[in-house]
């Protein structure tokens, strides 16, 4: 056991840390969401576009592609790439070297989310060489946003259960169906659609991977109104949407496959970012009680100290995780154990700092901790259900018959 | 970075566990469970044989490997629920000589312990159950060229068996200041051992009562009245030797319930197709995961002497309380009525998770020495 950094791995914190010192902008100057505004005692969350509510996304979107060119230029998005996609082939260390530091130091991560958590290693492991050309680059640099629309309205859980088709047309196919919490599907000039080429006694089989232009005609996207009030997530509509046979990925009728490549992605590398995130968190919620001047309360103590425990029992798990891809190659379940695990102690996080502050809790912190108080509460939804990823923990972990 | 047992750390615990699958097997722990002191000869000679007794013990004083392989072994004796003073010589006391025994006790004691020819154990809580600074009252009062004892020491585990007893005792004032430690050889006059009836018949704990005792003057260890800072020093160590017992125990219950719900059938299906019962499996898992990570984390630091060794031990220590008990209780739910009998093992780690729980200090004592690291 060793918990030291190497000289190399110490000399790439210092790089990253000093970089960031000069170039990150401040949460002030540009808040995690939307929703975290500052705002006048009693003012609380609105719906977008009411009165007091968010002010508009695209400022905000301006200022969050800047950042990532910004990173971009300083050869700090993508990192984990190979070189020759443009990426910087980091180490498993490194990467997580520069998530701990970007968190640490409070800056924000780059816009395209979805496109460089999913949609690059999606192109890279299943893309032609002509796809890798066209779409990797201004993926990295943000001038192209990605958005991932695989939910619909009945197929959540069960995403196999999805009902958007696409016609094969000789040269093309044509899409008809209907996409839902589809995240920056509003400002995304791509979207990595899973759709139904054929019907099936699978449901698994005959789905087709298609990157869609979000300019084609036949899309409409309606925003999604959240319970913070921001909207973070879209509906997309498809009405005979042409798509080149150009925009498959993968092979026709093998969209699940690749679908789960893009999981795994999602899944794997989110773990350890989660972990620092919710070292930050507590270090929050502690910082909140101290100026509150509840710390001394024997109950509070006990709540800030248990998640205390939690965070660093997730941080250390993440450790042996990267310790076992570093040695085994492969990423394993043990993502979804990470992403359960946070996401219900991020839910107790922020119920803390909403309780420290008793009934002015409801009403006068301006949306900060209400935000992410109620922000919280799609964690154990999103990227996988709580109870979708128990199952997957009992079925490919323990080894338990299938429930379904 | 490297969290990880290296490849001889996992030699060794593949050897301890097929070595205690053969040796202490629940029909072994069943019927020592059942003698006076809970506690078998012969095992202890054969533990001394693979080496386990030298484990952490500095080569000088004829041990060898380092405090993580002894936290590999505990591991495994944890699993298997060994009886006798293992943890509390290994783990309990052999760190308190360590930290403030004189180099004469050590060169007495710790190669009698490593060849397996000595068992000791650490007395320090007393009537008020507390395992703070606060708790020690036992007085000592000097008397001629040595030291006299009075008072009671309670829950002192393996202390029927022990040759040796690290005593805790109060001589001047009250909390960290003025505590003194003392080396106890065998039974010396005024002193008495008593077997406490405990619930976890596989550890016995033990009353020994201090009335007059006289002691020489070599039996104070390190300087009086400063005794608080070495002992919360082993005691750190004692608790990340713990905390790996009870994971040990913790990964058996899970790995028992999990084949259970594969084989038991009910409405024509193994329980472990229905979610209800899968769900608590997987808790089972991350608590089991989350313990190691905290428990292998906190030895490590007392193994390196790492400056956050304290809050590492507090961690490890209220995670895995509660854990090893959530675990130990879903173990009985997931086995239904079979697991409520006497004859299914599952009600030895149920009772051993609740007496871990509270030895060394209970998830609450631990959970606000966390929240005083951070500064609340």
């Amino acid at each position: 056991m060793d918990f030291e950094l190497s000289p190399t791995e110490k000399a790439f914190r210092d790089e990253v840390r000093t970089w960031l010192k000069a170039n990150a902008p401040t949460e002030a100057e540009e808040p995690e969401s939307a929703g975290q505004r500052g705002g006048a005692p009693g003012e609380g969350l609105r719906p977008a576009g009411a009165e007091g509510g968010p002010p508009p996304l695209k400022e905000w979107i301006d200022k969050r592609r800047a950042w990532q060119k910004k990173l971009h230029e300083a050869g700090y998005v993508g990192i984990g790439w190979p070189k020759e996609y443009g990426g910087r082939g980091a180490t498993l260390m490194e990467q997580l070297i520069f998530n701990q530091e970007t968190i640490a130091a409070r800056a924000p991560q780059p816009i395209n989310v979805i496109g460089l958590g999913m949609g690059g290693p999606v192109v890279i492991t299943h893309g032609t060489d002509e796809q890798k050309r066209r779409y990797l680059e201004p993926l990295l640099s943000a001038d192209e946003i990605w958005c991932q629309g695989f939910s619909e309205p009945n197929a959540g859980s069960d995403l196999s259960a999805l009902r958007t088709r696409a016609e094969d047309r000789g040269d093309h196919y044509v899409v008809n169906g209907q996409k839902v919490w589809t995240t920056l599907a509003h400002v995304a000039k791509w979207c990595l659609l899973l759709a139904r080429e054929k019907p099936a006694d699978n449901p698994r089989a005959g789905l087709t991977y298609l990157l869609v232009d979000m300019e084609s005609p036949g899309i409409e996207v309606r925003p999604l109104v959240q319970i913070t009030g921001d909207a973070e997530f879209n509906e997309i509509f498809f009405t005979d949407v042409k798509v080149p046979k150009s925009q498959i990925l993968g092979e026709a009728g093998e969209g699940w496959a690749v679908a789960m490549t893009t999981l795994l992605h999602e899944r794997g590398t989110l773990g350890m970012a989660l972990a620092t995130q919710a070292q930050v968190t507590i270090g929050e919620v502690a910082e909140h009680a101290r100026k509150l001047g509840r710390g001394g309360e024997r109950l509070a103590r006990q709540r800030i100290a248990q998640h205390h425990i939690e965070a660093r029992a997730l941080q250390l798990n993440g450790y042996r995780a990267i310790t076992k891809i570093m040695k085994d190659g492969i990423p394993g379940p043990e993502g979804s154990l990470m992403k359960m695990m946070w996401s219900e102690l991020n839910q107790r996080m922020t119920e803390t700092a909403i309780d420290l502050m008793g009934p002015f809790g409801q009403v006068r912190d301006g949306g900060s901790w209400q935000y992410s108080f109620l922000r919280s509460r799609a964690n154990t939804i999103e990227a996988g259900t709580s109870e979708v990823l128990r199952n997957i923990i009992a079925e490919r972990v323990l080894g338990l018959p299938r429930s379904r | 970075m490297d969290f990880a047992f290296s490849e001889e750390q996992e030699m060794l615990r593949r050897t301890a566990r097929d070595f205690l699958a053969k040796e202490s097997p629940s029909s072994f722990v069943r019927k020592v469970m059942e003698t006076e002191d809970a506690y078998d000869p012969d095992l202890w000679k054969k533990v001394a044989a693979q080496g386990w007794t030298a484990l952490g013990i500095p080569e000088h004083y004829g041990g060898f490997g380092s405090f993580l392989d002894l936290v590999v072994v505990l591991e495994e004796t944890g699993r298997y629920l060994v009886p006798g003073p293992f943890f509390e010589t290994m783990a309990m006391a052999v760190p308190a000589l360590l930290e403030a025994g004189t180099d004469a006790q050590k060169k007495e004691v710790l190669p009698l312990i490593a060849r397996g020819e000595a068992r000791a154990t650490v007395a320090f809580t007393e009537p008020t159950g507390r395992w703070d600074a606060e708790g020690v009252a036992l007085a000592a009062q000097r008397a001629g060229e040595g030291w006299k004892l009075d008072g009671t020491k309670l829950f002192v585990p393996g202390a029927g068996v022990a040759d040796y007893l690290v005593v805790a005792a109060r001589t001047r004032g009250a909390g960290e200041d003025g505590i003194t430690l003392f080396l106890v050889k065998g039974r010396p006059a005024g002193m008495t051992v008593k077997p406490l009836s405990t619930m976890d018949m596989t550890h016995r704990w033990y009353e020994v009562k201090f009335e007059g005792v006289t002691l020489p003057a070599d039996a104070l260890m390190g300087e009086p009245d400063k005794g608080w800072t070495p002992l919360k020093r082993a005691l750190d160590a004692a608790t990340a030797g713990l905390c790996a017992e009870m994971v040990g125990g913790a990964a058996q219950v899970m790995e028992a319930s999990v084949e259970y719900a594969k084989t038991r059938q009910q409405f024509g299906k193994p329980i472990g197709i229905y979610q209800a019962v899968s769900h608590k499996l997987a808790d089972m898992l991350l608590e089991v995961e989350s313990a190691r990570s905290v428990t292998y984390y906190a030895a490590w630091a007392v193994d390196a002497d790492a400056p956050d060794r304290p809050v590492a031990a507090s961690i490890a220590k209220a995670y895995t309380s509660d854990a090893y008990r959530n675990i130990a209780g879903n173990g009985i739910q997931v086995h239904g009525g079979i697991g409520f009998t006497w004859e299914h093992d599952m009600h030895l780690y149920f009772k051993r998770a609740k007496a871990s729980e509270v030895t060394l200090g209970d998830a609450t004592y631990h959970r606000e020495l966390v929240a005083q690291s951070l500064d609340l």
